[in-house]
């Protein structure tokens, strides 16, 4: 009977319930509760008293869809996808597939591709704060070609900057799962297309790029959810979504309006938006990759 | 494989890459121990302007110990979670039937669909005012206690092996517990080492979350700490480009140095299988 109800090996639940509690309160309770919240009038109660809250309905909705602040945020993030997508994808299915292809100095090249993405995004972030900086070694570099205003502070370039700059520190994870997509496409498929003519040029277009193309949906995905996360990079690198919020991000948005302003209803609200869009994006990545 | 052209041209691909992704830590190495860091190619390998004094200046403005100190307990309650309670749901989810299995598994696929930074306000909420936990070390781990790609890796290992070696030792007599123990985990030692090697770089490198969290300076970890003293301070140092870099190897290095020592362990098959779930 009790077999029935918990399966065979009741135990197993035993072992997964820590992780399963972990989940349900730093997870699903906080995603119910984000939810709940951006649909209420919710202000930050001292700890201990409970303030009842008020339903608006989509009041928050509204506000946040129709300040211009949040408004440039989105099309901020658009802009960096647009940006920071095709380029990942690109560029992490190409060294990947060298990577595969060569067969000396491998653990070298590996290294010097994971090694930013290994490391702190806040040391990197000052890194480049330096090398973009009126005066820094990319100006020096560049000479008479360089941008005025200069990267950062330049508001037609900010938000590419910082997407070149997520694209470079996330790069070698990316390669990484392509290099254990790769694993897995058939050596046979590779020498029947040389035996068929196929340049390495034709050889990467018909056989690496379908082989691979699970890959590339979870690629997609995952650069499309951090891409949505950005925060630390805006906040940092560019002094707060500056200049004057032109590398603002709905992330840097929920902080400022949660956290700053003390206004966490209007917060969530953009969050559900994001989340919202990160879905659709991600339906629409999934139809993409599709076999035709 | 013979060397040819087309052999070359990936090499050399891969090389100008390589060095394109490795340049600004070399940028950030050397600025760090020179009086005045470069800004022109010219002066890329510099003979003198050698100094300690950008990590004496760091040190003094954010206590460097302390915040490293912050890092590494946060880190290490982040892997003790992880190694315990991973575990066990990693073998309980391999190896044991029970009803509900299949739902987790689904619920932790979706989980590393959900942008944490969605939770970020709730999670403020719900920790900073009903649990009393900020500027506490308990309060920076919770929201990262078990990291979910790590019981992905841990469920792949123990699918790897082989049903019978369980069989075994159960016809022996010995209990769930000491199966997994004295069976399951010796056997699932490579598992360990990359779990702890992509846990690691989370909490170290986090950034968000312990800065809502902590507003305490004696509580901040290291890219917290830094990151404030980036944005607030570095303005006013008499070489404030090597103090930013001294300040960025501080928190970077111990990451670099581990990496580079475990990196046999940070394996395309493991991972993307566990990415992939």
């Amino acid at each position: 009977m009790l077999t029935r109800i918990l399966g065979k090996q009741p135990f197993g639940l035993a072992l997964a319930v820590p992780y399963v509690v972990f989940l349900a309160v730093v997870m699903a309770y906080p995603l119910a509760y984000a939810v709940w919240i951006s649909f209420f009038d919710y202000v930050f109660a001292a700890p201990g008293m409970d303030i009842d809250a008020d339903f608006v309905g989509l009041a928050n909705y509204q506000a946040a869809l129709t300040d211009p602040r949040v408004l440039q945020s989105f099309g901020n993030i658009a802009i960096f996808l647009a940006i920071n997508v095709p380029l990942t994808v690109v560029l992490s299915m190409i060294l990947a597939s060298a990577l595969n292809a060569v067969t000396r100095w491998t653990a070298a090249f590996r290294v010097a591709f994971y090694v930013p993405y290994v490391t702190a995004s806040v040391s990197l972030i000052g890194v480049w704060m330096l090398l973009f900086s009126q005066e820094g070694l990319v100006n020096t570099i560049l000479g008479p070609l360089a941008p005025d205003p200069s990267w950062l502070v330049n508001e037609h370039l900010a938000m590419p900057s910082i997407a070149l700059y997520v694209t470079w520190k996330q790069l070698g994870f990316y390669i990484l799962l392509y290099l254990a997509a790769l694993q897995a496409v058939p050596a046979e498929r590779y020498e029947s297309a040389s035996t068929d003519g196929a340049g390495i040029i034709q050889r990467f277009w018909h056989v690496t790029v379908p082989g691979v193309r699970s890959t590339t949906l979870i690629v997609l995905i995952l650069s499309i959810i951090i891409g949505a996360n950005l925060f630390t990079e805006p906040y940092l690198l560019t002094n707060g979504g500056g200049p004057d919020g032109a590398s603002s991000s709905p992330v840097l948005m929920i902080y400022q309006k949660g956290i700053q302003q003390g206004n966490p209803d209007v917060a969530s609200a953009i969050g559900v938006i994001l989340v919202i869009g990160v879905g659709l994006l991600s339906l629409l990545s999934t139809r993409l990759t599709k076999e035709s | 494989m013979s060397r040819s052209p087309k052999q070359v041209v990936l090499y050399l691909i891969l090389a100008i890459m390589a060095l394109g992704f490795i340049a600004p830590f070399y940028f950030m190495v050397v600025g760090a121990f020179q009086e005045n860091p470069t800004n022109t190619p010219a002066d890329m390998f510099p003979t003198g302007g050698w100094t300690l004094e950008n990590f004496a200046t760091i040190n003094e403005r954010i206590n460097l110990p302390r915040s490293l100190m912050n890092s590494l307990v946060f880190t290490a309650g982040v892997l003790l979670g992880t190694l315990t309670f991973g575990l066990l749901a990693g073998y309980s989810l391999a190896r044991l039937r029970w009803r509900g299995r299949n739902a987790l598994f689904v619920i932790m696929l979706g989980v590393q669909m959900v942008p944490f930074q969605l939770l970020m306000i709730p999670l403020y909420v719900q920790v900073a005012s009903y649990y009393q936990l900020g500027d506490t070390y308990a309060g920076m781990i919770l929201p990262f206690l078990i990291n979910t790609t790590a019981v992905f890796i841990f469920r792949q290992f123990f699918l790897g092996l082989p049903e019978e070696i369980f069989e075994a030792a159960r016809i022996d007599g010995a209990g769930e517990l000491r199966v997994l123990w004295s069976v399951a985990i010796p056997m699932v030692k490579p598992a360990i080492a990359t779990v702890v090697l992509i846990t690691f770089i989370g909490p170290w490198n986090e950034f968000l979350w312990p800065f809502l969290i902590t507003k305490d300076a004696d509580t901040q970890p290291l890219a917290v700490s830094l990151a404030n003293f980036i944005s607030n301070s570095a303005r006013s140092e008499a070489n404030p480009n090597g103090v930013i870099l001294a300040g960025a190897c501080a928190l970077a290095l111990p990451v670099v140095i581990l990496f580079c020592l475990f990196q046999r362990h940070f394996r395309p098959s493991d991972l993307g299988a566990a990415v992939k779930g």
